[in-house]
Parts: C-alpha cells; sequence; structure tokens
C-alpha cells in the first residue's frame, strides 16, 4: 500500500519528505475539509443566535467530543484547545506549576525534552524556588528504571516526560513512570506530540494527569493543539489567558469564570484548525494505527538496516528496536550536519539537521547537532534508497579533505 | 538547487578552508578581542580573536565549530582582511554582505573580496545565508565598538 497519493504535495513535488518529526504533510481529506468549513460553515462559534453560528459551533464541539473519543477521555470537556503543545505546556506551567510549587518541591524532567516542556518549567523553577531535576540516559538512549526510581521523590511535584524523544526515537516507559509518580505523589505531563502520529493513545490507560500535542505532526493544519487533563485538576486551576467567551460575569473590577472547556480557551479560536484535526483523526482511523505501525515498522526496519551499512555514519539510535518509533538521528563523521542536509537538499530529500530543540539532549550526548529523518505512513522504501544514495554523495565530496 | 550551484558552493576553495584552515588556532599572546559568534537554531559557534596594531588588523585567528560554510568563512575572512585598516576592513565587510543578500552587483565592486568571492553563490542557498556572514558580522560588531 503507497498512500503518497493521497497527499497532494507528494505529488506536486518531487521530494522525500522525510522530515515529519517536524510536521506532517496533509492529506486531501484535511485539505478538503477546511475548503468545506470557509465555504458553507464559516461563522464563529459560541457567538452568534444565527444558524450559521451554530453550525460551526456544533462543528468545533463535535471535533472535541472527537478527540476525547480518540484518545479516550472520560469526560470532553477535559480536552482543551491551543495552538500547540508548547502553549499546552505554557498554560500547565503558568496555570498548574507556578500556583502549587513552593521552596523544596522538585520538578522532575527527562533529559529528552523538547525546549517547550524544559524552558517553562525553568521559569517555574526560578519564580517558585522549586528544583529543576533531569532524568538522564544510559549509553542505549534509553532512561534506565533505576533513573527514575531515585530521582522522583516524596519532593516531587511534577513529573514532565515526553512519550518519544524527537530527536532519538526512543519511546520512554511511561506508564510505569507514571504509575511511580502518583505513588510519589506527583502529578504528570506526558509529551506525546511525536507519539500520537504513530500509536493510539489512551489517557485513561496511561492514567496521566496531562498530555499535550500538537496537531500539524499528526496532519492537521499548523496552529492547533490539545492540552488533556483530568477534569477535577482542570477545575481547581485558574486560567492562562484572559478574554472573550472564557467569562462567567465581568464587572468592572472582578469576573467570575467559565466553566471548562471555555475557562481555558479565550478569545476567538482556531476552528479551521479544530476542524482540520478532527478530519486528521478521520483519516488515522480510516487508516489504523496498526496498518500505519506496519507501513512505518517495514520502512524504518529497512532505514535502519540501510544506514546500518554506512561506516562513516554514527547513529544515535537505542538498540532495543522495540522502544523506538519512527526518528532516526545521524551524522557523517567529519562533517557538519547542516552540509549533508544542504547536499541532501539538492537530491531532493528533506531532513532536518540542527539541534531540534534539545539542546540539554545533544549537549549530554556531546555533541552540537545531527541530522535527523523522521517517517511517517507516506515514506516507502524507496525516500530511504534517495536517502543513502544522498549520503554517499555527500560522503564521496568531503572524503578526500577529512582529517584522517 | 541544482548540482551545479551546489559545487559551486562546495567549491575547492572553501572545502580545503573549512575542513583544514590555517586559521584556526589561538593567537600567542593576548588578543585585544576576543568574540564569540553563534548561531542559536543551528548551535554554530566560532571564537575570532584578533590583534590591533594601531588602526590596522595585525592579525587574525578563529577557534569553534560548525558547518563548512560558516567555517570556510571564517577563515576566508581572515586571509583577507588581516593588514586592512579597520576602515578598509569595514567597507570589505559591508561588501561581503552585500554580496549574500545579493545587493552588491558591481564586478569591480566584488573583486575587492579577494577570495571571499567564492562565496557568491550562497546566495542562492537561502538556508545557509547566515552560515556565511556568521563570522562577518561578528567581527563588523567589533569594529563598530557594538562588543
Amino acid at each position: 500500500m503507497n498512500l503518497k497519493d493521497d497527499f497532494p504535495i507528494l505529488k506536486n513535488r518531487e521530494i522525500s519528505y522525510l522530515d515529519s518529526g517536524a510536521t506532517a504533510q496533509k492529506p486531501k481529506e484535511v485539505i478538503e475539509a477546511l475548503e468545506n468549513f470557509y465555504e458553507n460553515f464559516n461563522a464563529n462559534p459560541h457567538r452568534g443566535a444565527y444558524s450559521l453560528s451554530m453550525e460551526a459551533t456544533e462543528m468545533y464541539e463535535d471535533t472535541r467530543t472527537k478527540i476525547a473519543r480518540f484518545i479516550n477521555s472520560k469526560h470532553r470537556e477535559e480536552i482543551i484547545f491551543s495552538k500547540n503543545a508548547s502553549e499546552s505546556l505554557n498554560l500547565l506551567a503558568y496555570s498548574y506549576g507556578l500556583e502549587n510549587l513552593k521552596e523544596g518541591d522538585e520538578i522532575c524532567i527527562s533529559i529528552m525534552e523538547h525546549h517547550s516542556n524544559l524552558v517553562p518549567w525553568q521559569k517555574v523553577a526560578a519564580k517558585t524556588g522549586a528544583k529543576l531535576v533531569y532524568l538522564y540516559m544510559n549509553d542505549n538512549f534509553e532512561i534506565p528504571e533505576e533513573e527514575w526510581k531515585t530521582k522522583i521523590t516524596e519532593n516531587t511535584k511534577i513529573v514532565g516526560i515526553t512519550h518519544v524523544s524527537n530527536v532519538l526515537g526512543t519511546i520512554n516507559s511511561v506508564e510505569e513512570i507514571i504509575k511511580y509518580a502518583h505513588k510519589k505523589g506527583a502529578i504528570t505531563i506526558v509529551d506525546s506530540s511525536q507519539s500520537i502520529p504513530h500509536m493510539r493513545i489512551d489517557v485513561q490507560a496511561l492514567d496521566t494527569d496531562f498530555l499535550v500535542f500538537s496537531g500539524h505532526k499528526m496532519m492537521a493544519p499548523l496552529g492547533i493543539g490539545v492540552l488533556y487533563g483530568k477534569r477535577e485538576l482542570l477545575n481547581e486551576m485558574t486560567p492562562f489567558l484572559m478574554g472573550g467567551d472564557m467569562i462567567e460575569y465581568v464587572y468592572e473590577q472582578n469576573t467570575t469564570f467559565a466553566p471548562l472547556p471555555n475557562k481555558f480557551e479565550a478569545g476567538t479560536q482556531n476552528v479551521e484548525g479544530v476542524i482540520g484535526l478532527g478530519a486528521a483523526i478521520d483519516y488515522i482511523e480510516k487508516i489504523g494505527y496498526d496498518k500505519i505501525q506496519e507501513l512505518e515498522k517495514e520502512v524504518v526496519d529497512y532505514a535502519i538496516q540501510e544506514l546500518s551499512k554506512l561506516d562513516y555514519l554514527d547513529l544515535y539510535l537505542t538498540k532495543s528496536l522495540e522502544h523506538h518509533s519512527s526518528v532516526i538521528s545521524f551524522n557523517i563523521k567529519g562533517v557538519h550536519p547542516h552540509d549533508v542536509a544542504s547536499i541532501l537538499d539538492s537530491e531532493g530529500v528533506c531532513v532536518r539537521s540542527g539541534n531540534h530543540c534539545a539542546q540539554p539532549l545533544l549537549r549530554s550526548i556531546g555533541i552540537d547537532s545531527t541530522c535527523r529523518a523522521s517517517f511517517y505512513l507516506y515514506n516507502t522504501k524507496e525516500d530511504v534508497d534517495k536517502l543513502v544514495a544522498g549520503l554517499n554523495k555527500s560522503y564521496e565530496m568531503f572524503k578526500k579533505y577529512l582529517k584522517k | 538547487m541544482d548540482e551545479n550551484e551546489l559545487e559551486q558552493v562546495y567549491n575547492e576553495l572553501i572545502m580545503e578552508h573549512s575542513m583544514n584552515s590555517y586559521n584556526k588556532k589561538k593567537l600567542a599572546g593576548v588578543p585585544d578581542f576576543c568574540e564569540i559568534g553563534h548561531n542559536p537554531n543551528c548551535g554554530d559557534e566560532i571564537t575570532l580573536e584578533i590583534k590591533m596594531n594601531g588602526n590596522v588588523i595585525e592579525d587574525l585567528a578563529f577557534s569553534g565549530h560548525g558547518c563548512a560554510i560558516s567555517q570556510a568563512s571564517t577563515s576566508i575572512m581572515i586571509d583577507t582582511l588581516k593588514g586592512k585598516t579597520v576602515e578598509e576592513a569595514k567597507e570589505i565587510i559591508s561588501t561581503f554582505i552585500g554580496m549574500i543578500k545579493r545587493e552588491t552587483k558591481s564586478e569591480e565592486e566584488l573583486r575587492k573580496l579577494e577570495d571571499a568571492i567564492a562565496f557568491r553563490n550562497v546566495a542562492n542557498m537561502p538556508a545557509r545565508v547566515k552560515c556565511a556572514l556568521l563570522a562577518w558580522h561578528t567581527l563588523e560588531d567589533i569594529l563598530n565598538g557594538k562588543k
């Protein structure tokens, strides 16, 4: 099964797109859903008493229900729309972290976190006097059990962990970490931005207190994100952004706030993003996670096999492939990843190069940057062959200048 | 970007300077200026050391890490500007920046860049412009007394 035909951009451009970890391409169903919304339903939800606005409201709120079902949350109002995963995490830092932490408390995050699940906690730590504690990796690019069993203690109030590393593709043992964190009395935040495009997320099975993801990595439009939170926790939290539609009564000097989920959705929302996210979920369900994983596994396994044959390459990859998703970071020894990415670009191969918004992680490995190929359901073995050919070309160009 | 453009950027001179630069070292003695240039998005970081003799840039050296284009650009900048006065250097820097941003077209003006003209095709690679300009902006700031 080749799904490339479902993605107009992959027909219109002659590229091997290996940067889905940055953003995924969009199937025509998602693009058409946006067109349909603007051509037939555009109005501001929750504002108008006329039927068009009611219909827009219904589409917006139906999508919330769809997402709730998709990640198996108990209540639909546990789904809060945001701009992206970063905004969801900032909401948690401001509305939970700043309000609940004090000196002596600890925030425990992994060294694999994207800057978006790291920098906000630095701010919370600085403002509250709490301490930011890191879970480090072993040589196999995984966080070992003894690490979280020693770092998460009675002092830990928040545990933030990425489900899948955006640099290494490592799948973290989030279920066990959540269980352990709860035993110690901490609340948990899972960043599932890199996992939800590839695997089913069940927030009740995970029993996480909060979970965030962005829509655009799972084929939805750019600029839409989700925060899931347990209702009792969200109810206790103060709003993050103030403004229209998140209020109950506004007086000159004070305000009472709307109930969930509106309390956290100030101002006119990215309705087209929500509609597009709904269409992306429909597309994922149409293909099915089992099929997505089957397609990806075949291509990613082939990529690992072929890349492992290249002696000039350093691969940053766990050896336990059952703990690996669909991101592969690598470097040509002695050649900077930006140069490799430019040469791959000349062959129509799109990879990301740089620090991938994870400077502390790269520093902990002792490198500044990597090339990163990230795969999704539309990639094929042919894309891998093009990547390998591009890498061979890069190596040939640099070979004679490399210091022996 | 096609094959040809790629080879025009990764040319012999640039490759040689990027991989095996004789300018990548520490200056003997204490430099008059020592400044770090950094591209936060890509992590490229260079340290420029400068020794002045009155108004003349007597010697320069660099250390740090980055892509071939940023490393070669730093090394070739050093070759080009060594022995120039501050005023001459500022003019050459402005011509170089103009060339990379496709603002300077005059061949006569570009000749003043000496070997640094080798970077003219970086203008065709927008993603790499900041790599080529890192050292030049850093030195420009030093000479303008901003740092």
